[in-house]
């Protein structure tokens, strides 16, 4: 993977570089540049399968990390892409002319974490959730007890035996243990 | 009530963003919901189809019918407690998900697993292979009007889940495959009771041959139709059986061998033109291939030997921050699990990549323009997918 990244960095400025496995890295790039560092990778150095696009939480440091996984296969090979973008102002350029997919990634993303892509097809489209009406539930500070504790209720429960006592009650009931 | 022509001018006209100019005052057009209860339906979705006559002009998956939120869910638990969670993301085919999440998790925490575990991984995922290609058959029977073949593909999953339940002590979510290796080796006499239920598989797979593949209806009805074109694999994900049917080789067991397949020798099963008949033969002959594969690692496998590498204590295990891609071929293409960790007890972020996200969400929604009503079932099914996948 050395290679690769060797040649993304004379090209692109990079962040960090994690070179996980031989055959997957990591890198880092400024939200601005990912467009043409992905558009590189695909039309260039061949990785023209996007995996997966998905969204870490970084609440402590106010940041989303917006992964972008794309696969090489006649190398055989991946890298993932790391964009880190601001919390409170999620938007991000999206892909989806490069690859139709990602507008269902894009809409997911929109949903689940509240993080925008202007311009994708469907973007305020519900995907999965109906009628939603708090936090993007999977950021870190939707409090899935609370939301569970405020909308669902205890069930009372059965009644439940220990069954030694159960049997002995039914067969000698009043017969002391 | 005017009969339609199957005119392309009564079709609606693009507006400016790609979306149809569909007026349904207009009365050319009617809304028609597929699903989520729907004989014609993969699981837990549907589909709004948009039809001019009896011809679909436009059509939208919509999934949330089954949303359990497991990739949240995960976020709150120790490593050892997602362990149990993950099989039941899918249900014909949860062991995939046992594997991703084991090896992603030994990655990060540097554990080794050992051989015999390797080899009995890629036994469980063989066996789950066939299982889940048994429920397709009997599926993409059912949508053509052939419910008997459901019933035979049945019983013989049923004789598969018996081996798995003498091996795991489950019948379908087994929860053997953990963090460290595998929960126990095989049980005594495992090997001759398999060979008689690959028999078993055998002689079924001949029997459906004969009344499905070579049944002139069935033909008919899927060479053809719902074309993937290999320039359609890139763009739309398209992975496993969907893109080998139109030639494209792609396998994960062949591309980045993992586990003991680089020990097996297999090649993948390709066709020529993705349709739904090629699809399904593709499915058919992967059988085949898996049967050959279990007889492979039956005979390879060492006999005995440690099957789990010691953990440190799971109620209190963290594991250094870092982040890992883990994939595999599972039936219907590329599963993979993306795992963050940040150095605590808990994953940060756990993202399952099932294949029918792509499948069944922007290549079916491109497949079912211009499919007839009666064929969107069988299409919908030739694409093998599973709507927990896109719903985690």
């Amino acid at each position: 993977m050395k290679d690769l990244t060797d040649r993304l960095g004379t090209l692109f400025s990079l962040g960090d570089i994690t070179e996980k496995r031989d055959d997957l890295a990591f890198v880092s790039v400024a939200p601005d540049l990912l467009r043409a560092v992905i558009t590189h990778l695909r039309d260039v150095e061949g990785f023209t399968h996007l995996v997966l696009l998905t969204a870490v939480d970084w609440i402590e440091g106010g940041q989303f990390q917006l992964t972008y996984l794309v696969h090489n296969r006649t190398r055989a090979r991946d890298i993932g892409l790391r964009v880190f973008i601001d919390r409170e102002e999620a938007t991000m350029a999206g892909i989806h002319d490069l690859w139709p997919t990602a507008a269902t990634y894009q809409r997911e993303l929109k949903e689940m974490f509240g993080i925008d892509f202007p311009g994708s097809p469907r973007i305020d489209e519900e995907f999965i959730l109906e009628g939603w009406t708090d936090i993007p539930p999977y950021r870190r500070d939707f409090d899935t007890k609370k939301y569970a504790e405020e909308t669902y209720f205890h069930r009372p429960g059965r009644e439940t035996f220990d069954p030694a006592t159960h049997m002995k009650d039914k067969l000698y009931p009043g017969e002391a243990s | 009530m005017a009969l339609f022509e199957l005119d392309r001018s009564q079709y609606p006209e693009a507006k400016a963003d790609g979306s149809l100019d569909i007026d349904l005052a207009s009365g050319k057009y009617l809304k028609l919901w597929q699903g989520p209860q729907h004989p014609g339906i993969t699981g837990n979705m549907s589909v709004e189809l948009t039809v001019c006559g009896d011809e679909v002009v436009e059509g939208r998956t919509h999934v949330g019918y089954l949303h359990r939120g497991f990739e949240k869910l995960m976020e709150r638990r120790t490593f050892i407690q997602c362990f149990p969670i993950v099989c039941r993301i899918c249900v014909p085919e949860p062991d995939f998900n046992e594997y991703c999440y084991a090896a992603a998790v030994e990655e990060l925490a540097g554990l080794e697993v050992p051989e015999r575990a390797h080899w009995i991984r890629t036994l469980i995922l063989e066996m789950g292979r066939i299982n889940s290609y048994m429920m397709y058959l009997g599926g993409q029977a059912g949508s053509f009007g052939m419910g008997v073949i459901g019933q035979w593909a049945t019983y013989v999953r049923d004789l598969m889940l018996d081996r798995f339940e003498e091996m795991t002590g489950a019948r379908i979510y087994h929860m053997f495959i953990l963090p460290g290796g595998v929960r126990d080796g095989l049980p005594e006499g495992f090997a001759v009771r398999m060979e008689e239920t690959l028999r078993e598989v055998e002689r079924a797979l001949k029997d459906i041959n004969d009344v499905m593949y070579c049944n002139a209806v069935f033909k008919k009805r899927t060479v053809g139709v719902g074309v993937i074109t290999p320039e359609m694999i890139e763009p739309y994900g398209v992975t496993g059986p969907n893109a080998r049917a139109a030639g494209v080789a792609k396998d994960v067991r062949k591309d980045q061998p993992y586990l003991v397949y680089p020990e097996l020798d297999f090649e993948p099963v390709t066709g020529s033109v993705s349709d739904i008949y090629t699809r399904a033969d593709v499915r058919r002959r992967d059988v085949h291939v898996s049967i050959d594969l279990i007889r492979q690692i039956l005979q390879k496998m060492p006999k005995d030997g440690p099957v789990m590498t010691r953990l440190p204590n799971v109620l209190n295990w963290k594991i250094p921050e870092g982040e890992t891609y883990i994939r595999g071929e599972c039936s219907r293409g590329e599963y993979g699990y993306y795992l963050v960790t940040d150095g605590s007890g808990y994953p940060r972020r756990v993202n399952v990549r099932g294949p029918s996200y792509t499948h069944a969400m922007a290549l079916l929604e491109k497949l079912i323009v211009n499919a007839n009503i009666s064929d969107v079932a069988g299409l919908m099914v030739s694409l093998h997918t599973y709507p927990p996948e896109i719903e985690r």
